[in-house]
């Protein structure tokens, strides 16, 4: 990989970006023309149109963007941590925590505010958890060889689930009968309730700018952690920076659009077969791709059975799966 | 403990130890060893299976830390020493590499140019020259594109010693680098680390069964005894005799020359 060819897949994949998020803001109930699309962005006027694009189709679009953004990082970063080609960014847990505070929140009937709260305090308890449990196993040199010490992290991450799923299927049981739709479509991942904030946009640039210049020492930590400590690599610091930047990240999109599954693992995995597996391209690929596929995919979601809405998590799973799939049969096994 | 100061001449070497010891749990595998390796020496460490070798190598590497004892690097006790330049310093190589993701060779090894590199740069002209020179040195030209999962055992551990040439330290510690290489290109290894030695003045310390190859580059030899016996260090001629071997591996061994090369057999 050189810095030549990075450049021009990232231009690429910034353009598909920008054409996605055109069709995204054109497309709905009222269809907007391709010329419309960035006048009535720039230069809005009194029509219901521009009314329309401000205030539902852009916020939505934007946060679809960003929301898959972090989850495609979170999940190549979380892929790195744990040198496993499987994960994704709730595999230490923190989605089924999250779910437990949004689910809980949403049993006692509160808005909006306290759900994505509950969410954030959920997550954000399972990443401490995982954290202090996996303390050692996180700075581990064993420089012995490259010995994987990540099961018992990933062990503690999928007990921390189980115990939050348990809590979950509690209040699902017990929870009335009018608020189970509102549950479920959290725990499939749904973007129409979400709000913008500035932070949701900037965290996924800020996350990537601060791992970049970091990201030929996340290639080494894919040797393993010894051989990358002997090459200079400060593994226990570089891993507790990856471990906490790849949680907020997913911490910040699971309490924005609920549990989003497969963007995580698919995005980054199918940059990973078409490009190769340099971070220094792989973390902002991530972040452009995995934003254009969510838009696509939550753009699929409110349009293609209006005026019904559909969880975007059915659909990112129903598009990633078979994608994937393909991917994997084409290119004969190279994960 | 208190440790007695050091000798003044330890200042000129790559790697310098005082009293340094090795502990398992409450296990001294290697007690108070004091030696050093200077420029142009060729070490080899000899001992049985489970003697401490590996986690001799790793502490010296700096991967570990002693359980009591000096380390000194550069006649700088390793605390001092940055990662980046450390890694500048001196090399490992492990016993056992476990790629989990599909990489081409070329980068595998350009990653021994890390440490040389600041935090903005990507690998230049020069660093991807140096690491196809690495390659075919070791005998892996044509191999750039290569996934590096796709290697046999042998070839990966080529790829690793390309590594190693590649990253360039003054001082290469490597942890069995011969197992699974066949005859050719155990000698191959042997030479081409021999000239590194020998023409480039550098330093090489690595851990080997083979007594013979041992006995063939080796200038110098560090010798566990086991059972918390102090380790023997020295020059080749002193170490490798055929008493204080067969006590070392437990086992009568004799000393046949042949073709001007001496072989170690067991008696």
């Amino acid at each position: 990989m050189s810095r030549g060819r990075a450049w021009r897949i990232a231009l690429v994949l910034a353009a598909l970006l920008l054409l996605v998020f055109a069709v995204a803001l054109a497309s709905g109930s009222s269809l907007l023309s391709f010329d419309q699309v960035p006048r009535l962005l720039l230069w809005p006027d009194d029509s219901p149109a521009a009314e329309v694009l401000h205030r539902l189709r852009l916020p939505r679009a934007l946060a679809a963007m960003s929301t898959g953004a972090l989850l495609a990082m979170s999940g190549a970063l979380m892929q790195v941590l744990l040198r496993n080609p499987l994960a994704d960014p709730y595999v230490l847990g923190l989605s089924g925590a999250a779910a437990l505070g949004a689910l809980a929140m949403l049993a006692l009937g509160c808005g909006l505010w306290a759900v994505q709260g509950g969410a954030l305090v959920g997550a954000l308890l399972a990443v401490a958890a995982v954290f202090f449990l996996g303390r050692h196993d996180m700075g581990r040199l064993d420089a012995s060889s490259s010995q994987d010490d990540t099961p018992r992290l990933l062990l503690t991450g999928v007990m921390i689930s189980s115990i939050a799923m348990a809590g979950v299927g509690l209040i699902l049981s017990l929870a009335p009968g009018e608020r189970l739709r509102g549950m479920l479509f959290w725990m499939m991942g749904d973007l129409s309730g979400s709000e913008l904030s500035g932070w949701l946009l900037a965290l996924p640039v800020l996350m990537c700018a601060a791992l970049l210049p970091w990201a030929r020492d996340l290639n080494l930590l894919l040797r393993g952690p010894g051989p990358a400590q002997m090459l200079g690599v400060p593994v226990r610091r570089v891993r507790a920076m990856v471990y906490l930047a790849a949680s907020l990240g997913a911490a910040v999109a699971v309490c924005t659009a609920g549990t989003i599954g497969f963007v995580g693992l698919v995005v980054p995995h199918a940059l990973r077969l078409l490009f190769g597996n340099d971070q220094r391209l792989l973390l902002p690929a991530s972040a452009l791709a995995g934003a254009a596929f969510l838009l696509a995919a939550d753009t699929l979601a409110r349009t293609v059975a209006a005026p019904l809405q559909l969880p975007v998590g059915v659909v990112t799973s129903l598009i990633g799966a078979p994608t994937f799939i393909v991917l994997l049969a084409r290119r004969g096994g190279r994960v | 403990m208190t440790v007695r100061p050091l000798p003044l001449s330890v200042d000129t070497s790559l790697l310098a130890t005082h009293e340094l010891s090795v502990r398992v749990g409450s296990r001294t595998l290697v007690p108070a060893l004091s030696f050093a390796i200077r420029p142009g020496e060729f070490w080899c460490l000899l001992g049985r299976n489970g003697v401490g070798k590996t986690l001799l190598l790793h502490t010296l590497a700096g991967a570990r830390l002693p359980a009591a004892g000096l380390l000194q690097m550069g006649g700088k006790p390793l605390a001092n020493w940055k990662l980046d330049e450390l890694a500048c310093w001196r090399g490992f190589m492990p016993q056992q590499l476990h790629d989990a993701f599909a990489t081409p060779v070329l980068d595998v090894v350009l990653q021994g140019r890390h440490p040389h590199l600041s935090r903005w740069h990507w690998e230049g002209e020069a660093d991807h020259a140096l690491a196809r020179a690495a390659l075919a040195r070791v005998g892996l030209a044509g191999f750039e594109s290569r996934d590096v999962r796709s290697l046999s055992g042998g070839e990966r551990q080529r790829v690793a010693l390309a590594t190693l040439i590649t990253q360039d330290p003054p001082l290469a510690l490597l942890d069995e680098p011969l197992a699974h290489l066949d005859l050719a290109q155990q000698l191959r290894m042997l030479t081409l680390l021999q000239d590194e030695v020998r023409q480039r003045g550098r330093a090489v310390l690595m851990s080997v069964h083979d007594l013979s190859l041992a006995e063939r580059v080796a200038t110098h030899v560090l010798l566990l005894p086991g059972d918390g016996a102090p380790a023997i260090a020295g020059p080749v001629a002193q170490v490798m005799q055929a008493d204080t071997l067969s006590a070392a591996f437990d086992q009568p061994l004799r000393c046949h020359t042949l073709d001007g090369h001496r072989w170690w057999l067991p008696a």
